[in-house]
């Protein structure tokens, strides 16, 4: 009995980005922003953490976005509604901090980690918060669901690093332009890892600019996601080592070694990439195998 | 009285040969054929002092059992060691015998005599059951319906502890709910100890026999996360069983342990053995090694240096800070390792990994030990020998030097009393001493332990379980 895929819908042209409900009533009875789930496709699949990047309790549902990089979320990208996925363990993780803040919070989503943003911003507007969204990405074509913080946020900013939408820049840079503004209370970064270094490096208090609380969300490799097996393990300023899936994933990003966690997600990138092409390969020939058996047929 | 015949040399177990099972995943130790099951019976000596069973943490019946394999009466004989042991066919291949039954055997007390091989025979007796399983008659197997008006209790966690607390309960006609973290249940049957010393199949089979007396499994379920006790007893389980065993992997404080190479025995272990990394039809990845060092001197070292060299490791160390004869691990593994080429430094301690450019590890530094005055747990204490550091050239660090508790759970139950160092305190009962419909065994009240133990606290809690139930209902 698996987890039931109830849509899918692809959020760029590419179909390299898409977002998919599943059926897990139990697990969104329980998740809050924050929270990530693992997922294993079938019997042979690896172990995947995702970030919730919304729940519906009523419904019983939980939406992630998923990004095609490697060879397992490629091959999620191809299920369909109506198809199941084997395992579906969640919620983990802590959920965030969520509570009203004098001043504006702001997030600052990058890429697929506009997503996880979601939840979190509209739980600290529920609790009364002044919040400010800034999404960006690499190109228009990347950036999804500014309709979906819209309805909600007090203010929304949309950067590309190409111009192609909204302000030409990094996320960083509209946030540097708010802290210039006005006193901001918190701010939580969910995107690539060089990004929120970039926004920790900003916020840390130690340049010109106030120092202001800054959340990071971790998305180290990981196995359990429960503090058994220390593969998402990082390394705090301080030298401590702390485990992702059970002290984060979100944390306190100007407590984070970076440069360290940066080295770490480059584990398996050789092995990856192998593998990849050889999947890509596998469904290329299986492709060609079905289009010639319907030209014959 | 006839006087007793001494047999003082032990049935030889077939193996793989030493060269090609370092190379592939299948089971090392082959089992005995009937013949040489009935060779070693006979060397029993049936003392009436029973002196073995004082060695068994469950106290099988060992005489007995071993009595009814000379009458050729296997069924007997199995049946005779389940009144203890639930899961002889696991026992059988992962009891530290030597330091149990067969180190308390009269016979091995002869002089150039060895004991019985015990635990060869319990494994043969259990694999003997698994070929010619007994028919299960239509109306012992479990029906659903009858699901009801039976009481509720729910197991936290799948290993052997919980199994077989499991299992004693459903027998006794309780509705029994085991929730598992992993997608997969058996503990560290499953996830820690390696397909060539345990094939999974054989705890599948355990398993499987679990969900025929009417167990349900829910996988997937990390208690504290989806669901916490007070969930479930608002779901109307009557009383909690945890088994979660002592999960949390130690990484040496050492500089280099955030470098890439550097894993825990735990991460390890279960991306090969949960994950099955070595076959290549699955998805789950493995840092590969060329030189690899493991730390540590127990089973969890013996398991991942041995798969280390299955993986095609060229070299494999076992770096350990105390000498051959304080090795914790099974007798059967150190020999096992040793044979198929793993190399032991004893009285060494790791001091530093090193690393690359690339933030991989690159070699090791190590530091010469003595041994001195035996510590608190009586063994010697290894002592530091200062300015004799070398390194060694390495790719791969594997940390196999103990584990602690996971408080996910037990941190987020309210009131549940723990030690000071995270375990769940209980009573002799293994009822907590903080709430009284909570019961616990197993690695998360005595810390890291034995598969036999385990399931001795799992079959002690099942019966103080049965005793509280039926004076509340
Ligand atoms: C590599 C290795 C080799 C070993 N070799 C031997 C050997 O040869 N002989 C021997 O006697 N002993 C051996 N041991 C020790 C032995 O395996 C353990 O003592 C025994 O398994 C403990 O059983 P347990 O039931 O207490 O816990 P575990 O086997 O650890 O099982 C605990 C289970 O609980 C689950 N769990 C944890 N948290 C939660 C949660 N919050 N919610 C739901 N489920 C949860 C876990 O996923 C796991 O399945 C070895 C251990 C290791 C790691
Ligand atoms: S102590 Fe050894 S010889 Fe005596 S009954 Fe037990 S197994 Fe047989
Ligand atoms: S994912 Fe295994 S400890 Fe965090």
């Amino acid at each position: 009995m698996g987890t039931k895929i109830v849509s899918k819908t692809f959020l760029n042209p590419n179909k390299t980005v898409f977002e998919m409900v599943v059926e897990a009533p139990l697990v969104a009875k329980k998740a809050k922003g924050g929270n990530f789930v693992i997922l294993r496709i079938d019997e042979t699949g690896e172990r995947i953490p995702l970030t919730v990047a919304d729940y519906d309790k009523e419904k019983g549902t939980i939406t992630m976005v998923i990004m095609a990089v490697g060879k397992s979320t490629t091959q999620i990208s191809k299920l369909e509604p109506g198809d199941e996925i084997l395992d579906f363990i969640g919620p983990l993780g802590n959920k965030a901090h969520i509570k009203k803040f004098e001043h504006p919070v702001v997030f600052v989503g990058g890429g697929v980690g506009i997503a996880p943003c979601y939840p979190q911003a509209k739980e600290m507007k529920e609790e009364g918060n002044h919040v400010i969204a800034i999404l960006s990405a690499r190109t228009k074509n990347l950036l999804f669901w500014e309709d979906k913080f819209r309805e909600f946020c007090d203010e929304v900013f949309i950067t590309t690093d190409d111009g192609s939408l909204g302000m030409k820049g990094f996320g960083v840079d509209k946030l540097k332009q708010l802290m210039l503004e006005k006193p901001l209370s918190q701010v939580i970064a969910i995107g690539p890892m060089i990004m929120m270094k970039f926004v920790a490096l900003l916020t840390n208090g130690k340049k010109d600019l106030p120092l202001i609380p800054t959340i990071v969300s971790l998305n180290t490799l990981m196995v359990d996601g429960t503090g058994m097996c220390g593969g998402c393990r990082f390394q705090t300023m301080h030298g401590e080592t702390k485990f992702a899936c059970v002290d984060g994933p979100d944390v306190d990003g100007h407590d984070v070694d970076f440069d360290n966690l940066l080295k770490r997600n480059t584990r398996f990138v050789r092995v990856e990439k192998i593998r990849l092409e050889k999947y890509n390969e596998e469904c290329r020939a299986i492709n060609k195998f079905c289009e010639e058996k319907e030209i014959e047929g | 009285m006839p006087k007793v015949e001494i047999i003082k040399e032990r049935t030889p177990m077939p193996h793989q040969d030493a060269k090609i099972r370092a190379h592939n995943f299948e089971e090392v130790a082959l089992g005995f054929t009937e013949e040489m099951a009935l060779a070693e019976a006979k060397r029993c000596m049936q003392c009436k002092n029973r002196a073995c069973v004082k060695g068994c943490p469950v106290e099988v019946a060992i005489p007995e059992f071993i009595a009814l394999i000379l009458e050729k009466d296997y069924r007997g004989a199995l049946k005779k060691i389940k009144e203890t042991n639930v899961l002889p066919a696991i026992c059988g291949r992962v009891c530290p015998q030597e330091t149990q039954c067969e180190q308390y055997c009269t016979l091995g007390k002869i002089k150039d005599s060895k004991p019985v091989g015990i635990g060869r025979l319990e494994r043969f007796v259990a694999d003997w059951d698994l070929v010619n399983p007994e028919e299960i008659s239509p109306e012992d197997a479990y029906c659903e319906d009858v699901d009801d008006d039976r009481l509720k209790v729910a197991i936290i966690g799948g290993g052997p502890a919980g199994l077989t607390c499991a299992g004693e309960l459903a027998n006794l006609g309780y509705s029994v709910t085991i929730f598992e973290a992993f997608h997969k249940t058996g503990g560290v049957l499953v996830y820690g100890i390696p397909e060539f010393r345990l094939p999974k199949d054989i705890v599948k089979k355990e398993i499987d026999k679990l969900k025929e007396c009417g167990v349900k499994i829910e996988v997937n379920s990390v208690i504290g996360q989806i669901l916490d006790i007070e969930d479930l007893r608002k779901m109307g389980f009557k009383a909690f069983f945890i088994g979660v065993g002592a999960g949390l992997p130690v990484f040496l404080k050492i500089p280099g342990t955030e470098l890439n190479g550097v894993l825990s025995a735990n991460e390890y272990l279960t991306r090969v053995n949960l994950m099955k990394a070595y076959d290549p039809e699955y998805d789950t990845m493995v840092d590969q090694g060329k030189n690899v060092a493991v730390f540590g001197g127990g089973n969890v070292a013996m398991d991942s240096a041995r798969t280390a060299l299955r993986l095609g490791a060229e070299k494999v160390m076992i770096i350990y800070r105390r000498s051959e004869k304080e090795i914790p691990a099974r007798r059967e593994e150190y020999e096992h390792a040793v044979e198929e080429g793993v190399e032991f430094h004893f009285l060494r301690n790791p001091t530093k990994i090193i690393g690359d450019d690339e933030g991989f590890v690159k070699a090791i530094e190590v530091l010469k030990m003595e041994l001195g005055e035996p510590d608190a747990s009586g063994r010697r204490r290894p002592i530091a020998q200062p300015r004799t550091e070398y390194i060694i050239d390495v790719d791969l660090c594997i940390m196999a030097i103990g584990a602690k508790a996971n408080p996910l759970l037990t941190k987020k139950t309210k009131n549940l009393k723990l030690n000071k160092w995270d375990y769940i305190e209980v009573n002799e009962k293994g009822q907590s001493v903080s709430i009284p419909d909570v019961f616990a065994g197993g690695d998360i009240v005595t810390g890291s332990a034995t598969v036999i133990s385990a399931m001795g606290a799992g079959k002690k809690a099942a019966a103080s379980i049965h005793e509280y139930l039926l004076n509340i209902y």
